[in-house]
């Protein structure tokens, strides 16, 4: 047993507070926007220029205007407010933002993240990453716990280019959510998925963590 | 008041475009590119250009034309996506290519055109992008220092226009469009209609007519949209 993609942005979701401003990458973190627990208001912000995402809009009211970061068509909420992408990496930089849900390629127990290059392949380029890891106040990444070929995901080192050093803060996977306080410390385990034990996480991380189950 | 309204794209580029320049271009994806500049810049045949924006189209559309026709010698961008000629030029080594982080990108132009020189960011502190940057310490966190862009043109699409050149944009098309304005001595924007002065509210124009120096109505526009997702009405399967 373990969490599924859905049961680990629902995890996830329950890191949002009311009035919370978050961005959200693609993948996982995209799926938290269907989690957004009832009665909370959540802001999404769009690193190209836009407060309050709205859902997909229907069929026939696509505006090529209105794309999220993903270049996705989107729309609209009643609270929604543009801006430049200067002003929009300046609310990054500049803490205004309260959480960023990221995926990741590794996370190393320093909470180094790499998540935009592999060496040899061709590389895209790291779009707003680095700006939203080094610049928002709370840095939640949700990954697989290993990646295809069973190898750890959270390492000792990253073996990847990094995006940002020392700025990841809780990581939540389909085994497990291992978190910490202070970006000096190790990460803690605090929760596992159903049926996984300690031993299951050990077994599928390279970095040294603490046990808090 | 002086004109500043060109006929097309092409007159308004003709006497500025030449090879080897810096061009900042306006956009994010394909949305708010400026297509008929574009269309224009690859017409006038200019070559060994350096781009600098946060992609460089998809292949054949925007961007990707001055590419696929080998103009493009440098491309500064944060996130080049899934163009296979793109990653042929540069694997080759036709192409030069210059990753920055996206807001990186916006403040470097935002402060080329603001008269800052260079500035300092946490932003990719211990990464690649550190490399051979000036480090900094404040107030116990380490930046690194980061120089302005300042181009030979810029080129950017708007919403709508008055004859002064003040511009308001739409949506989430105005992006790097109002950064990229000022980067550069001149600044030539294509906007989908032409208002007479005095008719947009001076408290809702985005990019005050100061930066434009140029401007074309590039009407009609036929807006590719890169990946189009729909949710279905309620009631039906």
């Amino acid at each position: 047993m373990s969490w599924d993609r859905n049961q680990i942005a629902a995890r996830a979701a329950r890191e949002l507070s009311d009035g919370f401003y978050v961005n959200l990458g693609i993948g996982i973190p995209t799926l938290v926007a269907n989690n957004i627990p009832e009665g909370m208001t959540i802001t999404l912000q769009s690193e190209n220029g836009l407060l309050g995402i709205g859902p997909y809009p229907y069929e026939g009211e696509e505006d090529a205007d209105l794309i999220n970061a993903g270049k996705q068509t989107i729309s609209e909420v009643p609270s929604s407010a543009y801006f430049s992408s200067a002003d929009s990496f300046a609310m990054i930089r500049g803490g205004h933002v309260d959480l960023t849900i990221l995926g990741a390629m590794e996370v190393s127990e320093r909470g180094d993240i790499a998540n935009w290059m592999i060496p040899g392949k061709m590389i895209k380029g790291m779009g707003g990453a680095m700006d939203l890891v080094a610049g928002v106040r709370r840095v939640l990444v949700t990954m697989e716990h290993v990646s295809k070929d069973s190898v750890p995901k959270i390492r000792a080192e990253c073996s990847l280019p990094l995006t940002g050093a020392g700025v990841v803060d809780m990581i939540i996977t389909d085994l497990c959510v291992l978190k910490r306080d202070n970006r000096s410390e190790l990460f803690s385990l605090t929760e596992l998925a159903p049926g996984v034990t300690v031993d299951d996480v050990l077994a599928k991380t390279e970095a040294k963590i603490l046990i808090r189950v | 008041m002086a004109n500043i309204i060109y006929q097309d794209a092409h007159s308004a580029l003709k006497d500025l475009a030449r090879d080897g320049m810096t061009v900042c271009v306006g956009g994010f994806g394909l949305c708010g590119i400026p297509e008929r500049l574009i269309d224009a810049l690859l017409e006038l045949g200019v070559k060994d250009l350096t781009i600098v924006s946060n992609n460089c189209g998809i292949d054949g559309v925007g961007l990707g034309k001055l590419l696929n026709h080998r103009r493009i010698r440098k491309m500064v961008a944060s996130y080049v996506g899934e163009n296979k000629e793109f990653e042929r030029q540069y694997l080759t080594g036709e192409l030069e290519l210059e990753f920055n982080p996206q807001g990186t990108l916006a403040e470097r132009c935002r402060a080329g055109g603001a008269g800052i020189p260079a500035f300092y960011t946490r932003t990719g502190v211990g990464t690649l992008v550190a490399e051979g940057k000036p480090h900094m310490d404040f107030d116990g966190d380490t930046y690194i220092m980061e120089r302005a862009i300042r181009a030979d043109l810029a080129l950017i699409k708007g919403w709508k226009a008055d004859q002064a050149g003040n511009i308001i944009f739409r949506k989430t098309a105005r992006n790097f469009n109002q950064v990229m304005a000022a980067a550069a001595p001149i600044c030539i924007a294509e906007v989908e209609e032409i208002v007479p002065t005095g008719t947009l509210d001076p408290d809702a124009v985005h990019l005050p007519g100061i930066y434009v120096k140029r401007l074309i109505n590039g009407s009609p526009y036929d807006k590719r949209i890169e990946l189009r997702t729909v949710r279905q009405r309620e009631g039906r399967a």
